[in-house]
């Protein structure tokens, strides 16, 4: 009886070692020590997103003409702007903006192309030919100008500018999705998930989908600090977000007109933008060194 | 090679078609009158109309096609409706203000990029590769636009050392140059290292080690040139990217190039203009592409070309 229960206890202790690749890959994150930092960072900015109209010490829209333009103190610590409004409040309720800018536009833009690239590279032939040039159409306008362009034809304003940026995103997704469908179509486990009646569908959604899976995620993060980026390009540009929404592009845009006299003005959008860029960009850093197979220890 | 080389430029052709058309439908879908907009708030509806037929607007959409086609072969890329003169003047004043400003900045980019790569890779793990590392994941993570303020901010408002805006020789030149090439250096950087690391795991590497050369004799003579082959593709598709990234820095700095104009053209909804400027930046892109294409298939020994 004792030794049965050795056995036992030996059996379950052996299936926690086993080295599932999920496992395998938390081990390795958790060795990337920025891209844990960034997470944690990511997480905080998200909560920000949520409560930060509650927790503002002023409101993004309250004026006090008693203390314009005044630089960092204790009373406003990134100082306020040309309407007394408090510059800290502003970037922080911006939190919500500029994260759900680029999770929404990223979201629709890694969607769709991840179904493009499925469709291509499954059924080949000509739904392969044409969707692929239609990315080498998208692809054949330089970074932001396409999001321009679109922009121009929508007009500005930030639904807009997540429609701009989402197209901007699919032929990426498409081809890292299509060369892995491709790799994968042949493989045995279809061939035997084919035999066994499955539809196109099922293969496509169940048993190659996960397969691009990593690629996609690592993908998936890297793209939302370009887009954060781009969005912010297009509100400063004018083409975005409009006045007096506290978009970070767009705080920045404002402050270009007092640059002679009140630097805080547009010091700290940036550094806002840049700091959750940085986040996403480290994420995706050590999201990819955890997932590549070539980089054993 | 010769074939290879037909090829790739035949290719490239239905590309060209395909970003015309694109183009040409697209521009027609901006909400508005175009008419009208030329017109005036105040014409008439008489007087609209024959602006539209003076513009050709009242003609069926192939028609259009088949004439702007023809035109562009002509190099006729239409009015502009802001200034009323002829789209090509507009740009041809501002052409190689745009060129000078993305070719200081490729090179200075891709010199810094290539260097601080090279730094980072050949001490990979130790501290000047984490510091090169931190500061190229920092020059991606920037916006531009911010960059280029805050230089305006030390470098013009304070120290007055360049002008804030303008185009006027190359003292004008050099914050833009330096603010469009930051993330190209970066993502130069990033490539450089991760191409050197790989080419000091070959084999002739630790070949040339055991015969007692000196790293600096295997860094730059053996391992740099080849590691080179696929960063001048990364160096080369940046352009494209600079192209681009010339619209945010020419607004910033007030500059006078075709990317300050497409902005202006898309609050004016000029679309004549906004039509050429952005087949021209593609078109640029495409060429760009081909050649770093070719470019690479003369520089790896490894591609087959047939």
């Amino acid at each position: 009886m004792a030794f049965e229960n050795k056995n036992a206890e030996a059996s379950k202790a052996e299936a926690n070692d086993i080295k599932t690749p999920f496992k395998e890959f938390v081990r390795k994150f958790k060795r990337q020590k920025n891209a844990v930092i960034a997470l944690f960072f990511i997480l905080f900015l998200a909560v920000i997103a949520v409560i930060s109209y509650q927790i503002v010490p002023y409101g993004i829209n309250e004026y006090d003409y008693s203390a314009i333009m005044k630089g960092p103190s204790a009373a406003h610590w990134f100082g306020t702007d040309e309407f007394g409004r408090d510059l800290f409040s502003r970037i922080l309720c911006g939190t919500r903006i500029s994260l759900s800018v680029g999770l929404l536009s990223v979201t629709i833009g890694a969607v769709t192309g991840t179904v493009l690239g499925l469709l291509a590279g499954y059924y080949g032939g000509i739904l392969d030919s044409m969707i692929m040039r239609i990315c080498d159409v998208l692809l054949a306008f330089p970074g932001i100008i396409l999001a321009i362009a679109i922009v121009a034809i929508l007009g500005s304003g930030l639904y807009n500018v997540i429609i701009a940026v989402a197209v901007f995103s699919i032929p990426t997704f498409a081809r890292l999705v299509r060369s892995t469908t491709l790799a994968l179509k042949g493989s045995v486990f279809v061939q035997a998930a084919h035999n066994l009646g499955a539809n196109d569908a099922r293969i496509l959604f169940r048993h190659i989908l996960p397969g691009a899976i990593p690629n996609i995620i690592v993908q998936y993060t890297m793209s939302i600090g370009n887009s954060i980026l781009t969005a912010s390009s297009l509100s400063f540009l004018g083409l975005g977000a409009q006045p007096p929404t506290p978009e970070w592009g767009l705080l920045l845009s404002n402050g270009r007109n007092y640059m002679m006299t009140s630097w805080h003005i547009t010091l700290f959008p940036g550094i806002a933008i840049f700091l959750t860029v940085l986040a996403f960009n480290l994420l995706g850093d050590g999201l990819r060194d955890a997932l590549d197979p070539k980089l054993s220890d | 090679m010769f074939r290879y080389v037909v090829k790739r430029i035949i290719g490239v052709i239905p590309t060209l078609i395909l970003v015309v058309t694109f183009v040409f439908l697209f521009v027609r879908m901006i909400p508005g009158d175009p008419a009208r907009l030329v017109a005036g708030e105040q014409a008439t509806q008489e007087d609209v109309e024959i602006v539209r037929e003076t513009l050709g607007l009242n003609q069926p959409l192939p028609v259009q096609y088949v004439k702007y086609v023809s035109g562009l072969f002509k190099g006729d890329l239409g009015t502009s409706l802001r200034t009323k003169r002829p789209v090509l003047q507009e740009v041809s004043n501002r052409y190689m203000n745009t060129v000078r400003l993305t070719i200081l900045a490729l090179t200075w980019s891709s010199i810094a990029g290539i260097l601080l790569g090279v730094w980072s890779g050949k001490n990979r793990s130790k501290w000047q590769d984490y510091t090169g590392m931190t500061l190229a994941v920092s020059g991606i993570s920037m916006p531009t636009f911010w960059i280029g303020f805050m230089l305006i901010i030390v470098f013009s408002v304070n120290l007055k050392w360049f002008p804030t805006t303008g185009a006027e020789g190359f003292k004008s030149l050099v914050l833009p140059a330096f603010t469009l090439g930051t993330s190209v250096a970066a993502v130069v950087a990033r490539f450089t290292r991760s191409s050197l690391i790989e080419v000091l795991k070959e084999d002739y590497i630790r070949t040339a080690r055991a015969k007692g050369l000196k790293e600096k004799v295997v860094v730059w003579g053996h391992a740099f040139r080849n590691s080179m082959i696929s960063v001048v593709t990364v160096i080369g598709l940046q352009f494209g990217f600079l192209l681009g990234g010339s619209v945010v820095t020419e607004s910033v700095f007030a500059f006078p190039g075709l990317g300050s104009l497409l902005i202006e053209s898309v609050n004016y909804r000029d679309y004549p203009a906004i039509q050429s400027l952005i087949l021209i930046f593609s078109l640029h892109f495409i060429i760009i592409n081909l050649l770093v294409d070719l470019l690479y298939a003369v520089l790896n020994p490894e591609i087959q070309l047939g």
